[in-house]
């Protein structure tokens, strides 16, 4: 079998105070481990402080590790020194969740496109330009977008430009961080079938980060669940929403709104406030709001396992399948 | 029967840009009775919160105001008051005292220098005059009524030290506590988690069913309006396009929007089908006008696959699709 196109081991990332900054170390992640073949798209889901933007800068190395392995396509990212990361980064591309505060609104959307050209040193400014019309077509808007500002643009439209931009320097690796998030719902799945459309043309490898689960479903081959700091479960994306195996999957699953207006009972309310990642539980990090925790899971930290139908879950309830 | 609480009928808001009015909502017509939910839906731009902003009397001062219309509501002693064209001291006695207010973001309607409680207990003092320590009684009495563990201490705390989930049921706490006859609440569930989300929804219609207050609720997510509201006015740049009750706008949309926006949600399980036979997602194709240069006729006509020329000539007038839903669409018989 091929080696994963990338590689994460034991991924932790501590922010620890500043001196500008008081208070405890926050544990954003803790021993994060996955791959992603080439070709494939992985969806990482969770709530606030489930460190999910926090993998998606680290694998980047748009933020230090504390500790841990990244490999992509062979290289470890983690150790390179400057110069040669930032050819890696050149097959390596961000897409921002935010379509307004992504785009300078001083330079042109030619200027915003041919940047990362520029400072990779690629083409000559004719070369650049095709380049960044390319783009312009592959994402559906006007040659003419490239003398205008990115204030000119609807939401969507500037979303367009977002994955634009990252598609000029031809990555083979995107994160898109909440690409849609921001995005009113008839807008939404214009640019997920956009995003979709791509990565199947263009053979893309992505890490796609959403809170929403119901979003990820179509663009996503496996599925990964954070919850502070941690991975709950790993599936595919048919298999998890077919039979979530982990508690806090469940309940994630349970908690988005049906449009159906008869199927409001019988939803399950989780109690209580996701943990300050300063101030994890023991244990279990979900078991402070777990509704089948027992007092073993207090005493470990529940490995990540397989299970009879190839999910991946960190609980130690078996029993609960 | 008692009158309703909310009573709005032909409201046109408009905002004065480059010397034009430009109307951010018009032809309004929206009713809530006791004790009911009715969510107001729409994408950025529909004029959702301009039409709940319209209701307190917050439009920005220089540039909006209420050009038509009428807003009446019910107060707490019975009496009914007209809410446009009233001066703003009168106006003042209202909002946060007969009408609570919830907003999206917990922490810009909390104050980052006063302590929980005393956020609290400040309407209540103001709207109906009890004394500081009474006040404060009634403050944790209410924070333990949002589901705040400990209110006790919690009511000494400042907003930073609660969690976004404890700030949005503080918030709430103090929208209630003059006892409103009207909560409006304004996306108040979107800036939160998921999990957190439900527990808000729950608290809400718990409170509801407690106390009979009227909710309006402003949101842009179906699955919240299909969680919480009786009833659902659509809105689409600036008109309500589709109303009635959810059990029969969601079963059976009569106006095509309506049906685009609830086909564009994603929903569970649904997608892994679509992606099996190499199908895209559904979607509404374009984007949404802007609200300076709307085409003549129906404002949706321009993304509509069932548009006619008739469509284009003029607004279309909202059609009783059966007795209690109503459709602006010269087609709703054909969905």
């Amino acid at each position: 079998m091929d080696a994963p196109f990338l590689s994460v081991r034991k991924l932790t990332k501590h922010f620890a105070p500043t001196a500008f900054s008081r208070g405890p170390v926050v544990r954003a992640l803790e021993d994060i481990s996955f791959d992603i073949a080439r070709g494939q798209v992985v969806g990482l889901v969770g709530e606030s402080g489930s460190g999910k933007t926090t993998i998606g800068r680290s694998v980047l190395r748009l933020i230090e590790p504390t500790s841990g392995e990244i490999r992509f396509d062979g290289v470890d990212i983690t150790s390179l020194s400057a110069g040669p990361l930032a050819r890696q980064r050149r097959r390596m591309q961000y897409i921002f969740q935010d379509p307004f505060a992504s785009l300078s609104p001083r330079m042109t959307i030619g200027q915003i496109l041919t940047e990362g050209l520029d400072i990779q040193g690629i083409g000559n400014r004719r070369e650049r330009r095709a380049r960044a019309e390319k783009a312009l077509a592959a994402v559906e808007l006007p040659v003419d977008a490239y003398d205008r500002y990115a204030h000119e643009f609807s939401g969507g439209q500037r979303q367009r430009i977002g994955i634009a931009r990252a598609l000029t320097l031809e990555p083979e690796f995107i994160v898109a961080d909440e690409p849609v998030s921001a995005l009113d719902v008839s807008i939404q799945a214009q640019i997920i079938n956009l995003l979709r459309d791509l990565q199947v043309r263009l053979g893309l490898t992505m890490l796609f980060i959403s809170h929403d689960l119901a979003v990820v479903e179509y663009i996503c081959d496996t599925v990964i669940v954070l919850y502070l700091g941690r991975i709950m479960e790993v599936a595919p994306a048919a298999a998890l929403y077919a039979r979530p195996q982990h508690p806090y999957t469940r309940a994630l699953l349970s908690a988005i709104p049906s449009l159906d207006p008869l199927a409001r009972q019988g939803r399950q309310v989780l109690k209580g406030d996701i943990p300050s990642p300063a101030k994890p539980p023991t244990g279990c990090v979900f078991r402070t709001r777990c509704p089948v925790a027992l007092d073993a899971c207090a005493g470990i930290v529940p490995p990540l396992r397989a299970t009879s139908d190839g999910h991946l879950k960190a609980c130690i309830r078996d029993d609960i399948a | 029967m008692d009158a309703p609480i909310l009573s709005i009928s032909g409201l046109r808001a408009v905002f004065r840009i480059a010397g034009r009015d430009i109307a951010a909502v018009q032809d309004v017509d929206l009713v809530i009775g006791s004790g009911e939910t009715v969510a107001l839906v729409g994408e950025s731009g529909s004029g959702k919160s301009v039409t709940s902003l319209s209701i307190i009397g917050l439009l920005p001062k220089k540039i909006g105001r209420i050009a038509e219309g009428s807003i009446a509501l019910r107060r707490r002693d019975g009496t009914v008051t007209e809410l446009t064209g009233l001066d703003p001291e009168s106006l003042r006695k209202v909002r946060g005292n007969d009408i609570g207010m919830v907003f999206q973001e917990p922490m810009t309607s909390l104050n980052p220098v006063y302590s929980i409680g005393e956020q609290i207990a400040e309407p209540i003092r103001i709207h109906l005059g009890k004394s500081h320590r009474d006040a404060a009684t009634d403050a944790v009495r209410l924070l333990a009524q949002v589901g705040i563990p400990d209110p006790d201490r919690r009511a000494r705390q400042y907003p930073h030290e609660l969690s976004g989930g404890m700030r949005q049921r503080a918030t709430i706490a103090m929208a209630l506590s003059c006892d409103p006859t009207l909560l409006i609440a304004d996306e108040p569930t979107t800036a939160l988690d998921v999990t957190i989300q439900a527990q808000i929804l729950d608290l809400l219609a718990a409170l509801q069913a407690q106390r009979g207050m009227g909710i309006l609720f402003v949101t842009h997510n179906l699955g919240v309006v299909a969680e919480i509201a009786d009833r659902v006015a659509v809105m689409y740049a600036g008109r309500i396009v589709e109303s009635g009750p959810v059990s029969e706008v969601f079963t059976r949309p009569r106006h095509p929007y309506t049906a685009g926006l609830m086909r564009s949600v994603p929903r569970l399980g649904q997608a892994t089908t679509l992606k099996a036979a190499g199908t895209p997602l559904p979607t509404i194709a374009g984007n949404v006008p802007s609200l300076a240069l709307l085409p003549k006729g129906c404002s949706f006509a321009p993304r509509c696959a069932l548009a006619v020329d008739a469509c284009r000539t003029a607004v279309p007038p909202l059609f009783a699709a059966t007795s209690t839903q109503q459709s602006r669409c010269l087609r709703w018989e054909d969905l």
